[in-house]
């Protein structure tokens, strides 16, 4: 468990003392939703009613930006090797880095949508529930984000083909993410999005494992 | 007195070898070929002259023996390449991957064409090429799944190691997309109530039926034809690609 923590530590400070990816990711969560009245028109009525699906949209794209560098760092620098052969179980090593992976670029963009929520005019009820549903439906993206990862990890021009893989997948957790603000299917879409998001969680650390085992050999 | 301790090869283990995979599946080209011939030429026959107009849609109603075996391979061929799947990450199949490497493109097509009929059917039944219909979307993101899956194929340089990959790619396709259908079920009866398919259709009478049956026989003789020329296709690639390796090797020896 001390190195499951440790791991997730490592991945915190080096992202920190990097620097400025966090940032950067908010700053394009921002941008996507700054450039939707441009597209759509000021009309703030419509922006209100949009605004939600506008807020997963920008958060979708935001997190498929990030994706690539999830294990392809540790790649390049060995490391991955070094964690295959370590004491911990690679599914463990891969739940680490989806917790750090998440951390670093789902919670910042939760930090940011009060911003988002005052560009498009959503009323305070409707952002606390678009903050709800990315809380939920995050864990379930960085997951399905690990995924693509670590199958494109191998792969000099992977960075393109991860959110083409992913994105397909991702769909139902957009569905019930966008369907939660439903007055009348809502509740429905909360406890599907729940399971899904819990399963997915459960499960992706080993279909990330074995992929990065074989890609490994 | 010895006795023999040497295993011999069950027929899991010959149909798993490539070299007597090309052996005997030689003679399953032209045979194949015949009868998806004869299937095609009969269904299409009972199809155009021999199976009743629709009292709404008139001639139109023939688009669904094209239609209707498009969409069922849309979803077998899907299925074929679930269970390669399970046999590259299980058995380590050598012919599994090559299975599912030849089978991606042709399910593509498929596809594709299900959702092509489809709309060249809706535009004078329903009036639009494209409706958000749940049967419909999930086609539509089953084809990207197809699409990504050959992107990857594509970006690998390592044929086996992809094959394994892609196995686990694959699965985690076949477990999610009954989660689609849901989601997207579910999603289009909140967006709009279902006007378009009713819950039990109209029962089919054996003159639309028959020829249907027949269609959806040559579809899937013809998928099977195409998949056997594909998989001997790939292994004969390999093997040049190998023997070309070897010759380099053996030139630079020199």
């Amino acid at each position: 468990m001390s190195a499951f923590r440790a791991l997730i530590g490592r991945d915190l400070k080096l992202a920190f003392r990097a620097g400025g990816e966090a940032l950067t990711l908010v700053l394009f969560f921002v941008m996507v939703a700054v450039i939707v009245p441009f597209a759509i028109g000021p009309d703030r009525p419509q922006l209100t009613r949009l605004a939600p699906g506008i807020v997963w949209i920008a958060a979708f794209l935001s997190m498929l930006l990030g994706l690539d560098r999830l294990f392809r760092n540790d790649d390049e620098d060995g490391s991955l090797t070094l964690l295959r052969h370590a004491g911990l179980p690679l599914e463990a090593v891969v739940a680490a880095k989806v917790i750090a992976h998440w951390l670093m670029t789902a919670l910042p963009l939760l930090l940011a949508t009060p911003v988002l929520a005052l560009l498009l005019s959503m009323s305070w009820a409707q952002w606390g529930q678009t903050v709800l549903a990315l809380l939920i439906g995050t864990p379930a993206l960085v997951s399905f984000g690990a995924l693509g990862a670590a199958v494109t990890v191998g792969l000099r021009r992977g960075g393109l083909i991860a959110p083409v893989l992913i994105l397909p997948l991702s769909i139902p957790i957009m569905i019930f993410g966008v369907g939660m603000m439903d007055p009348l299917a809502g509740s429905g879409a909360t406890l599907f999005l729940i399971a899904l998001s819990l399963v997915v969680t459960a499960f992706s650390p080993f279909a990330a494992a074995l992929a990065l085992r074989v890609a490994g050999e | 007195m010895s006795v023999d301790t040497v295993k011999q090869p069950n027929w899991f283990s010959r149909l798993a070898h490539p070299g007597q995979f090309l052996a005997w599946s030689r003679y399953l080209i032209w045979p194949l070929a015949i009868a998806t011939g004869l299937s095609f030429a009969i269904g299409l026959w009972f199809a155009f002259f021999n199976s009743p107009e629709d009292y709404q849609m008139g001639d139109m109603v023939r688009v669904m023996y094209v239609h209707v075996p498009n969409a069922w391979l849309s979803q077998l061929v899907y299925g074929v390449m679930a269970v390669s799947a399970l046999g590259t990450l299980v058995w380590r199949h050598p012919l599994a991957d090559v299975a599912n490497k030849a089978a991606a493109p042709l399910g593509a097509v498929f596809t594709a064409l299900a959702l092509y009929t489809g709309s060249l059917w809706g535009r004078p039944t329903w009036g639009t090429f494209w409706e958000w219909d749940g049967r419909m979307t999930s086609t539509l993101v089953l084809l990207l799944i197809y699409l990504g899956i050959i992107a990857l194929w594509r970006a690998f340089d390592d044929q086996l190691k992809a094959g394994r990959i892609i196995a686990i790619v694959t699965l985690v396709g076949a477990l999610n997309i009954p989660v689609i259908k849901f989601s997207v079920d579910w999603w289009n009866t909140l967006h709009q109530p279902a006007s378009v398919f009713t819950k039990d259709g109209p029962k089919m009478p054996g003159s639309i039926l028959t020829p249907l049956l027949v269609m959806m026989l040559a579809f899937t003789l013809l998928f099977a034809l195409l998949q056997v020329v594909r998989m001997r296709t790939e292994i004969l690639r390999r093997r040049a690609e190998t023997l070309s390796r070897q010759a380099a090797l053996q030139g630079v020896a020199k």
